[in-house]
């Protein structure tokens, strides 16, 4: 029971893990246990890429193809009927994930661009740096963003590059903030000073010693990030004030094909025509959400201390 | 001088010099127009007399801060300016008196509707998400509080305009117990007033309690994990006196920042839920002069928003304040 | 202890097994352990970290942590069996018959109540007596415990007292409502040792007074030495040995509890070297524009040797290191290495300067980037400063490994692959192949077992002699300082007490902050505490 051998020895000391696994065997072990709401988010992620990828072979009819009947109703030439200048329904939906989509994954991009940049290298500077971006982002977010948003597409217009540039430089500052914050716990621990101590120079310790270690809180926040600047457009674009027609968008369909709605009662599915873009933003924002709340479990195991 | 009252003050100051910047910054907004947009704005009625006395009213004859001071000076006795719109039309007749309306006078009525639907949900959805979150934490990990997390999770992931026609389907066309236009008016009776808002209320509040349930729970199970609960447990103390004595005086802070932060949301989402109910509030103003790009209104509107938006957090930090033991009771 | 023990069993457990979920499995915390106590009587559980002594203290209060569960044994209280009982019927007995007190006082307090309310809570609640007559006693005890103002002290908040206070005014609490048993978790650990003398000694007399059964539990020995009247040792959740304290300290059977004051027995030879390395000269520093955090430090190292610097927290000893290292630069003063002037501030110095000084930190989790390998970490300092590259470089990290006594199956593993012994090894490596004339070890053995600091000792030893490297070793562990200097450095508030070779040091005279700090450090003598109390008074 209480064997200890009288001479030590370093290399038999046991450590917490043995098996050596490539990238790949590790993937499959973490996939295999995900839970089904990971598996179901992961089904609805690809599916929408493939659909997004394949647009034009999978529509049935153009993106902007124009039709006699305006409304028609839901039949087999028009499986969800037509909107109220006679453009197929499903095709619009199709290449609404496109551009939706699109558009949505560039703005986070770019905000992360920006914003994660901004913050990493706040976190390292620190000094009057750090306190200039961090106020003035401080001033940026006392501004509600949908607000800000509103108000800079009011002077400078609805085109898609503005919507993108407007709304990625206001999301960069969420960016900001939690790339500052978790560069700064890794930027303060012993193996960064150790760094210092060594002589490296400032992109050695941003690329190699912090990014690496501040890699899965920001994956998880580019899946968050891009909910919420995908719901932002689809709402501008709902608005009115987003993505402008003739593109296929969620938001605008939404808008375009809202008043069916009032007929609900005389045929449901007229009524469910507005529906089904709205659904479909809500199902992929659904899908990120169960993904990245699973990655958070796996990367932190403190899904419950997670805001 | 006692540390709470230096605390608060350093923390107003702060509220004070964010609202000076954000107050520049929206101010800022009309300066950055294109230089052709007072000939746009002006269409038929364009003439030298007409463009030159638009652009003196707007004040682009004077330097930058001069127009910054009177604009603050005017906006702080609620003065915000004239709407642009309708202006061809006065412009044309008398270009030297203008006849739009005030932005004031559009904003005010609109501003009563808008906190009437914001204090409507806030009455609901505040105690709601609260006792949801709670108890979600108290009962961690059972059927319950994975169903109501999953739920949130939902609700969270749908867009405004969703939860609207999804309520308008099944409230206002199939049952027919609530209109789906929420058209209330200044003379509009404070019952009837109610009852049009219902809907718009209802769907904030879906969204609103999912955001505010999941951080409820969130904070609660961190101060759960405390180890003063634990020594309270091992006090053999009852599990609704731990809660009580033990968890609730330190949550005050946490719970405040929740409210502050999902009113503040609150705020926010009131703009898509009005469009959607025709609700003749501030956010519906702000997006029809978007489209029509009536600065002045587009600026009263914001200022507004952020206003309130500053006020709820600075509240919420005030809260966290006085309630902190370490600032009342210094060593 | 008296004749009919047997009769007089309190609290007994028998072959209790413990689970913990983590990683989505549950496994063994602690596998099949018997414990008896009697009234009246401290037993010590001894043990490392991992050892799963706190799990089984609290087990015997038929406690369990969230996301740990018995699954199998009793512990029997009279004719009860706390593991049959359900959570009510548990509260009766937690804060009348058991009470606890835990390792961080400062977190174990409610910051939102006064202390008398939180003394006196329990037995309020179980309605023991009226709250005045309560309070009474709670002074008593308050005075008892040698809090100042035991009158006022209570009407307190827990942030504004002291720690050493704090954790006096919770062995008050514990003692209300006149327990039982009392479970002591490390209660001292987190105090400084001169603050330390004093709460162990109020513990021990407030216990024996009242008659108080009570387990003590820590890792370190010595203390556990004075407190206990019988010790049981524990590894990995089992019982290794166990018998009365004198018995056990005179004639350990196992190896493993020999091995828990290995470090003590380390015993290097002084030498003498008139040669210097490093010179520090009247350096006064601050962080930011605070207070200074030293003044007027003048440390000399000899060439070849191992200066200590011994001090507790806030003594400034780490603060020097920082200053050395060019990462604090000082507010005065001068640094001189080599016989040349060290410039104050690490970026302007030259990489050769920076190579010839390298640091070991405390913490070996916290030193290492968990995202990089073995290679990466002991051949980066190759390829920045000697410019090593393939064959040459990984032939070189190999030869490192086995100076360090690791070999290189080792090249490709992550610190999280590693033991935290391993782990200071490589952070050792890692200096080393910079080729270093002065490493500064920074606490590098404190957060390690005692059979591993050993080890470590041992090694950075070895490597002394055969490299001639010279070290300045930091730390506030006395058995430290004694195993592995040359000459000492006691530090206190900022300024150093003394120098000298660690003869001197460690024979009187003595200054006043030396005598207090050595005669704080707990000996293995059963009897330390009460000579030591004898002797101030």
């Amino acid at each position: 029971m209480s064997k200890v051998d009288n001479q030590y020895s370093a290399k038999d000391e046991v450590a917490s893990v043995f098996i050596k696994r490539t990238f790949l065997q590790r993937t499959f072990i973490t996939l295999k246990k995900a839970p089904f709401t990971a598996w179901l988010g992961m089904t609805i992620i690809v599916f929408y890429l493939f659909v997004a990828l394949f647009a034009p072979l999978i529509a049935p009819y153009g993106e902007a193809e124009i039709f006699k009947t305006p409304y028609a109703p839901w039949d087999e030439v028009h499986i969800f009927g037509t909107d109220r200048l006679g453009r197929d329904i499903l095709s619009r939906l199709i290449y609404g994930a496109r551009n939706t989509m699109g558009i949505a994954i560039l703005t986070t991009l770019l905000a992360f661009l920006i914003g994660g940049g901004l913050g990493l290298l706040s976190a390292i500077l620190r000094g009057w740096v750090d306190q200039l971006l961090a106020r003035f982002v401080d001033v940026l977010m006392a501004i509600p963003s949908l607000i800000f948003a509103l108000m800079l597409l009011s002077i400078f217009g609805s085109t898609a590059l503005n919507l993108i540039i407007i709304i990625a430089v206001l999301d960069s500052t969420r960016v900001f903030r939690l790339s500052r914050a978790v560069g700064m716990n890794v930027a303060v621990m012993e193996y960064v000073e150790a760094a210092k101590l060594r002589g490296e120079k400032i992109g050695w310790i941003m690329g190699r010693e912090i990014l690496p270690n501040i890699l899965p809180p920001l994956v998880a926040e580019f899946g968050l990030r891009f909910c919420y600047v995908f719901l932002m457009i689809a709402s501008l674009s709902f608005l009115g004030v987003g993505i402008q027609p003739p593109t296929a968008d969620w938001g605008s369909m939404v808008r375009e094909t809202g008043e069916l709605i009032q007929y609900a009662q005389y045929d449901i599915t007229a009524a469910l025509t507005p529906i089904l873009p709205a659904a479909a933003i809500g199902i992929l924002t659904i899908g990120v959400n169960f993904v990245v709340d699973w990655f958070l479990y796996l990367t932190s195991g403190l899904k419950d201390e997670q805001k | 001088m006692h540390p709470i009252l230096s605390t608060l003050i350093k923390r107003i100051g702060l509220g004070i010099v964010s609202l000076f910047f954000v107050s520049l910054i929206i101010f800022s907004s009309i300066q950055l127009l294109p230089g052709d947009f007072v000939e746009a704005q002006l269409g038929q009625a364009r003439t030298e007399e007409t463009v030159a006395a638009f652009r003196k009213e707007l004040g682009l004859d004077k330097p930058y801060h001069i127009r910054y001071v009177n604009w603050v000076t005017a906006a702080v006795q609620g003065d915000l300016g004239s709407t642009f719109s309708g202006r061809n039309a006065s412009y044309a007749n008398q270009p030297q008196q203008s006849t739009a309306r005030t932005v004031t006078s559009l904003l005010k009525p609109r501003l009563y509707n808008t906190f009437f639907l914001a204090a409507m949900t806030a009455i609901i959805a505040v105690p709601l998400s609260l006792l949801l979150g709670i108890t979600a934490a108290l009962y961690r990990n059972t059927f319950y509080d994975r169903a109501v997390n999953a739920s949130a999770l939902t609700t969270i992931s749908m867009p405004e305009f969703f939860v609207a026609y999804i309520l308008i389907i099944f409230l206002a066309s199939i049952y027919q117990f609530f209109p789906s236009l929420s058209n209330v008016t200044s003379s509009t009776p404070f019952l009837e007033r109610v009852y049009l808002s219902i809907l718009p209320a209802l769907t904030l509040t879906l969204v609103t309690v999912a955001h505010m349930m999941r951080m409820t729970r969130a904070a609660i199970i961190n101060l759960l994990s405390s180890p003063y609960i634990e020594m309270a447990e091992l006090k053999g103390l009852s599990r609704s006196k731990v809660i009580i004595k033990h968890a609730l005086p330190n949550a005050w802070a946490p719970i405040s920042n929740i409210i502050a932060f999902n009113l503040a949301y609150l705020i926010v989402g009131v703009v898509v839920v009005e469009v959607v109910f025709v609700y003749p509030g501030v956010g519906q103003l702000m997006v029809d002069s978007v489209i029509k790009r009536d600065i002045p209104v587009v600026q009263g509107c914001a200022l507004v928003f952020a206003l309130t938006y500053i006020l709820l957090n600075l509240l919420a930090d005030v809260i966290s304040i006085i309630t902190n033991p370490r600032l009342l009771y210094p060593k | 202890m008296s004749k009919n023990r047997e009769n007089s069993i309190l609290l007994e457990m028998k072959n209790i097994s413990i689970e913990g979920y983590s990683d989505e499995v549950w496994h063994p915390i602690i596998k099949g352990v018997d414990l008896q106590i009697h009234r009246g009587e401290i037993l010590g559980l001894i043990g490392e970290s991992g050892a799963g002594k706190s799990t089984l203290g609290l087990a015997a209060m038929g406690f369990v942590r969230a996301g740990c569960r018995f699954t199998g044994g009793s512990v029997l209280f009279g004719d009860q069996d706390l593991t049959k009982m359900n959570e009510i019927e548990k509260r009766e007995l937690w804060g009348t018959k058991f009470s606890y007190v835990a390792q961080s006082a400062a977190a174990a307090f409610n910051p939102a109540h006064r202390l008398i309310n939180q003394t006196i809570e329990a037995s309020i609640s179980h309605g023991i007596s009226k709250t005045e007559t309560l309070e009474q006693e709670a002074i008593t005890l308050y005075e008892e415990m040698q809090l100042p103002n035991p009158t006022e002290i209570g009407d307190r908040f827990p942030h504004q007292v002291s720690g050493g206070q704090l954790q006096r005014t919770m062995t008050a609490m514990a003692m209300s409502s006149k327990p039982d048993l009392i479970i002591f978790d490390e209660p001292t650990t987190a105090l400084d040792v001169t603050t330390q003398v004093n709460v162990l000694a109020t513990i021990r007399n407030i216990v024996k007074e009242h008659n108080t059964a009570a387990i003590y539990i820590t890792h370190d020995l010595a203390v556990v030495a004075q407190m206990a009247d019988r010790i049981q040792v524990l590894r990995y959740g089992n019982t290794i040995e166990e018998s009365e304290t004198n018995k056990m300290l005179k004639t350990p059977k196992e190896d493993y509890t020999k091995s828990l004051w290995a470090v003590r027995s380390i015993k290097k030879k002084e030498n003498k070297n008139k040669e210097k390395i490093l010179t520090i000269n009247n350096i006064d520093a601050s962080y930011g524009s605070g207070p200074k955090v030293l003044q007027n430090v003048s440390i000399e190292v000899p060439k070849g040797g191992t200066v200590a610097i011994v001090g507790e927290s806030g003594s400034g000893k780490s603060t020097t290191a920082r200053v050395v290292t060019g990462l604090l630069p000082p507010d005065k003063g001068e640094i001189i290495f080599q016989g040349q002037k060290l410039t104050p501030n690490l970026s302007d110095r030259s990489k050769e300067d920076l190579r010839k000084i390298q640091m070991v930190y405390q913490s070996p989790d916290t030193s290492m980037n968990p995202k990089h390998t073995v290679r990466d970490i002991i051949g980066r300092p190759l390829e920045f400063y000697h410019n090593m590259k393939g064959k040459e470089y990984t032939n070189r990290v190999i030869d490192l490994l086995k100076m360090i006594e690791l070999d290189e199956t080792f090249i490709d593993r992550l610190p999280s692959e590693l033991s935290g012994g391993q782990k200071q090894r490589i952070c050792i490596a890692r200096a080393l192949a910079a080729e270093p004339d002065l490493i500064i070890c920074d606490e590098v053995t404190s957060a390690l077992d005692q059979i591993v600091q050993e080890g470590i000792l041992k090694l950075l030893l070895r490597l002394q002699k055969e490299l001639s490297i010279t070290y300045i070793f930091i730390t506030h562990d006395i058995a430290t300082v004694k195993a592995i200097s040359d000459e000492v450095v006691v530090m206190h508030n900022g300024l150093v007490v003394e120098q000298g070779m660690k003869s001197e040091i460690f024979s009187p005279p003595h200054p006043d902050y030396t005598k207090l700090l050595l005669s704080s450090v707990p000996e293995m003598d059963p009897n330390w505490l009460t000579k030591i109390l004898s002797s101030k008074k």
